[in-house]
């Protein structure tokens, strides 16, 4: 009794219902299939947002205000609501002069909002039109592919010209040279003097190339008004001290906002700290995107389960049959055991390439990143499914009285 | 007991020869089947049925025996356990020599396997699988392998003549032809013993005759066979016919001897005698 035998038996048992054999593939492909891409998906957004934060400046600290708080906390702040709201273009100033904090080495202060933008019948919304200094693009990692920068004497004289990216330009110019051309943005004239380099990345997480970047002035003047700043974008030496600049800057602020550490009104993010924030909000979201496929998974794999049940019940005469003739139980166990495994085997692997292929389409805006261990493991795993979720059946198969199976209408 | 103890010898295809044991040596050869005191009992207590009473039997190799009753007589429970299908509830025995109640699970396949060829009343061919799969499936189970499987399967289906059908399925075949794949099936691992029940139960008269002369035919080549019926002119083809009433034998009458050529063939006997 040959293995290869025992193979061919299993194989005849799944042509023989090929629509039900399919049905039951089909649930261990959704299975598998889901797993791969699932985390696939988790994979690509985690890098998604890594490749967005990384490309607002690799040694970039914001300083921002600390968000409001809200009911009882918030209503005994009312008093001192003008002084905690602020952050002014003078701390910003304290930042850049001070000595105190030999760990920055740019400090550029930011006031941004979003302004739709239209030139010549053509509209777009601008979803970051920053007012800034020039030494914020450097600070955040924007290059200039065309034009120019604007400079410190346009924010000295309010001179309405702007930097606009990549998709602005798309959006609003197509084809046409935008330099020197004057957009309408939120109503007001300005001219572009110049575009950024694309930075790409992720586009569910905000498109970084959807910007437009302005003298400060200019945008308080226009849109934004004179209240606090957005934030202060902060530069620090090198990639290894920005925890220090954190620190000098928390203690320079406090100092000079009158706060203590428990009254903070303002926020130092600094670079590394996201980066890894956003690593484990990503490694959840991989988890949890996991689980629900292994569910599917499992179900797939009751589906074998309950799929042999019936053919063992329906085959109940051709075992007693096989066993008249001469079967041993170890050759009946086989063929039902092969026809599950295969089953799940087949479906397996048609589902590693369902999600190999579905993971090369973008899903909702994010390009999924294929993990290889994903694959060998969904496929291990239905492998195994097909063993543990066939042997019930299998065994019930093997201990038929053949006398008993014999009669089995 | 390993694999290769119960060797099997290539099936005599050859037409009317003489029994093969009366060639072998001076050993007496055992009983194809012995019985003694054989006792089934289903159930347990009030509820308890005695199938079989307390039968003993004795069938030499060669032998042709009809086994005649009404039903509840006991003849399927008698016809499971001499097919290692049941094992009795006391009493012995011995199949070619083997003591049944010595073996395992695992021993009474290969037993079933080697030793025993059945043929079922309703056929019991594997649908979907053609007749050549068919006979060849208990030589799959015995580990007979490429060639020589192939080869054996092919003389069988010849042997019952059914050698131009060997691609069909069991739904394209009459019911004469599905039984006679069966019979293929049966004699395929050249065993010491065809067990038929009611081989005709389901066929018309034609295909009954034309089964009823395969068996003689085999009988005549030397194959031991046991068959049950309801019918006088179906046991009238065996040598040997036995009755059983509630479990016992109350019957044994012997129409020809063992060793001879089954009855109908030994009428006909002047017209094979050029032919073939």
């Amino acid at each position: 009794m040959r293995m290869r035998e025992v193979f061919r038996f299993a194989l005849r048992g799944l042509r023989a219902n090929k629509l039900r054999s399919g049905l039951t593939t089909l649930g261990i492909l959704i299975g598998v299939g889901a797993v791969i891409l699932l985390i696939a998906v988790g994979q690509g957004s985690g890098a998604a947002v890594q490749a967005r934060i990384s490309s607002l400046g690799s040694n970039l600290l914001t300083v921002t205000r600390q968000a409001g708080g809200f009911g009882r906390a918030a209503a005994t702040r009312t008093g001192t609501q003008s002084r905690t709201a602020n952050l002014t273009v003078a701390d910003a100033q304290l930042l850049a002069s001070s000595d105190q904090d030999p760990d920055v080495s740019v400090v550029a202060p930011v006031a941004s909002t979003s302004a739709t933008a239209t030139y010549a019948g053509a509209t777009t919304t601008v979803n970051q039109v920053v007012g800034t200094y020039p030494a914020f693009l450097p600070i955040s990692n924007d290059q200039i592919a065309t034009g120019s920068s604007f400079t410190a004497q346009d924010v000295n004289q309010h001179a309405k010209v702007v930097v606009v990216g990549q998709t602005v330009v798309a959006n609003l110019f197509g084809t046409i040279d935008p330099l020197g051309k004057t957009i309408q943005l939120g109503g007001v004239p300005y001219t572009v003097v110049g575009t950024l380099a694309a930075k790409g990345g992720a586009s569910t997480f905000a498109d970084p190339d959807n910007i437009a970047i302005a003298p400060l002035s200019t945008v308080q003047d226009s849109l934004t008004g004179f209240g606090s700043l957005s934030e202060i974008a902060v530069q620090a030496k090198d990639s290894g001290s920005s925890n220090a600049a954190q620190a000098e800057i928390t203690s320079l602020l406090t100092e000079s906002h009158h706060v203590t550490a428990a009254t903070q009104d303002f926020t130092v993010t600094n670079q590394a700290s996201l980066l890894s924030t956003a690593a484990s909000t990503t490694q959840t979201f991989t988890v949890l995107l996991a689980a629900v496929a292994a569910i599917s998974l499992l179900v797939g794999g009751i589906g074998v389960t309950n799929i042999m049940l019936v053919t063992v019940t329906e085959r109940t005469r051709e075992i007693g049959i096989r066993k008249a003739l001469g079967a041993p139980r170890g050759a009946i166990l086989g063929q039902f055991l092969i026809e599950a495994v295969l089953l799940s085997v087949v479906g397996g692997a048609l589902g590693v390439v369902a999600g190999v292929i579905g993971s090369r389409f973008d899903v909702d805006g994010i390009k999924p990143v294929l993990v290889p261990e994903s694959i060998l493991l969904a496929f291990g795993v239905s492998a195994v499914i097909g063993l543990v979720f066939g042997s019930l059946p299998a065994n019930r198969a093997a201990k038929l009285h053949p006398i008993e199976a014999l009669r089995h209408e | 007991m390993s694999r290769r103890a119960l060797p099997i010898c290539a099936p005599t295809m050859t037409a009317p020869a003489l029994p093969a044991d009366s060639l072998t040596g001076s050993v007496p050869r055992p009983s194809a089947v012995w019985i003694s005191g054989l006792r089934k009992v289903y159930g347990e207590g009030d509820a308890a049925v005695h199938a079989l009473r307390g039968v003993d039997l004795d069938i030499p190799h060669g032998d042709y025996v009809a086994v005649m009753g009404a039903s509840g007589s006991g003849k399927s429970t008698l016809m499971n356990i001499v097919g290692c299908l049941d094992v009795p509830s006391s009493g012995q025995y011995r199949l070619d020599g083997i003591d049944i109640a010595d073996l395992d699970e695992r021993q009474l396949s290969l037993v079933r396997n080697r030793k025993i060829g059945f043929v079922f009343q309703s056929f019991n061919l594997l649908a979907r699988t053609s007749a050549f799969e068919n006979v060849e499936l208990p030589l799959v189970y015995g580990g007979v392998r490429g060639p020589e499987r192939r080869r054996r399967a092919l003389a069988a289906l010849h042997l019952v003549g059914l050698g131009d059908r060997i691609g069909h399925h069991p739904s394209q075949l009459s019911g004469g032809q599905q039984q006679r794949v069966a019979v293929a099936r049966a004699l395929v691992t050249a065993p010491s013993l065809v067990l038929a029940d009611e081989p005709t139960g389901n066929l018309d008269t034609r295909s009954s005759y034309e089964v009823m002369a395969l068996f003689d035919q085999l009988n005549a080549a030397g194959r031991t066979i046991v068959l049950i019926t309801h019918e006088e002119d179906i046991a009238a083809h065996a040598k040997r016919a036995i009755r059983l009433i509630d479990g016992l034998i109350v019957e044994d009458t012997r129409l020809a001897p063992a060793d001879g050529l089954p009855p109908r063939l030994a009428d006909a006997y002047h017209g094979y005698g050029s032919g073939a």
